[in-house]
């Protein structure tokens, strides 16, 4: 039953993200990226992290693709040519491609694990956001203050980098020195 | 039984079709949807080594990954609206004037 799961998650996900790849419309490679994404959340709960899948449902599907949707609707690039979709360099591409999917199936496939099991079985999952928020606020807690730091940053500088410069108003017609 | 080469084996098909995406398309936000493809597959496979390790170290750290993805995001899409605002082109084959 699990394993039929699975393979929905697994297969609708790929789907998803060819279409993503290919697809002519900008907007409609980012809905089949939700779509995509919402297949790695239920993977995450197969993963029997629900705290994951609600953390990926909220960030990506709620913050980072409205974001990409408001990128989409700013930019106004409307629906490409055929000539203007792909790059020119795409047989050189498609071989490394491939030569990276032989090299990673092959490491897969080659290796092992020999590391024992750890503590944090099936049962001490079961309160799946109460193990996490423990770790995360004793053990991660300076990756976590680092990661928070981050956000700020990123804040600001995301604000900082689409403002118009408002003093430079006056010198308008100066050419600008790329 | 899934083992934790179903889940790898996912976590690299949608690696490639995320390298793929970066590599074949000329319209750079598409090219920044294909890196959240990429994220995503990493996340997978952590979250998959989390699983059959049995430890927490994963788990945590898909969490802090997403929180990058997002600050990631904001910035990437911050730079590509001023250079839109300036060039006009969201073409990667455009935009190479740090080309040496």
């Amino acid at each position: 039953m699990e394993q039929l799961f699975f393979y929905i998650f697994a297969i609708t996900a790929v789907v998803a993200a060819i279409l993503v790849v290919s697809m002519r419309n900008a907007i409609h490679s980012a809905f089949f990226l939700i779509v995509c994404l919402l297949q790695v959340a239920a993977i995450f709960v197969l993963l029997r992290s629900p705290f994951l899948a609600a953390v990926q449902v909220f960030i990506y599907v709620g913050a980072v693709m409205v974001l990409f949707l408001f990128a989409v609707l700013v930019l106004d690039v409307g629906k490409e040519a055929f000539r203007e979709h792909m790059h020119s360099q795409s047989v050189p591409s498609l071989v490394m491609v491939a030569a990276l999917l032989v090299i990673m199936g092959f490491m897969m496939f080659s290796g092992k694990l020999t590391v024992p099991p750890g503590a944090y079985n099936e049962a001490a999952l079961a309160k799946n956001t109460e193990v996490i928020g423990r770790a995360v606020y004793t053990k991660f807690v300076f990756p976590f203050e680092v990661v928070s730091l981050l956000l700020l940053i990123a804040l600001i500088g995301a604000v900082v980098l689409v403002m118009r410069e408002r003093g430079k108003g006056a010198d308008r017609n100066k050419p600008e020195d790329i | 039984m899934i083992t934790l080469y179903h889940y790898l084996f996912l976590s690299f098909i949608l690696f490639l079709i995320g390298v793929a995406g970066v590599l074949l398309r000329r319209n750079i936000i598409i090219v920044l949807m294909s890196l959240e493809l990429i994220f995503n597959s990493v996340n997978i496979s952590l979250a998959a080594f989390s699983y059959y390790l049995q430890t927490l170290t994963g788990t945590v750290f898909v969490v802090f990954n997403i929180t990058v993805a997002a600050a990631e995001v904001a910035i990437g899409l911050a730079i590509l609206v001023a250079v839109f605002r300036r060039r006009q082109t969201v073409y990667v084959d455009e935009l190479d004037e740090m080309r040496g």
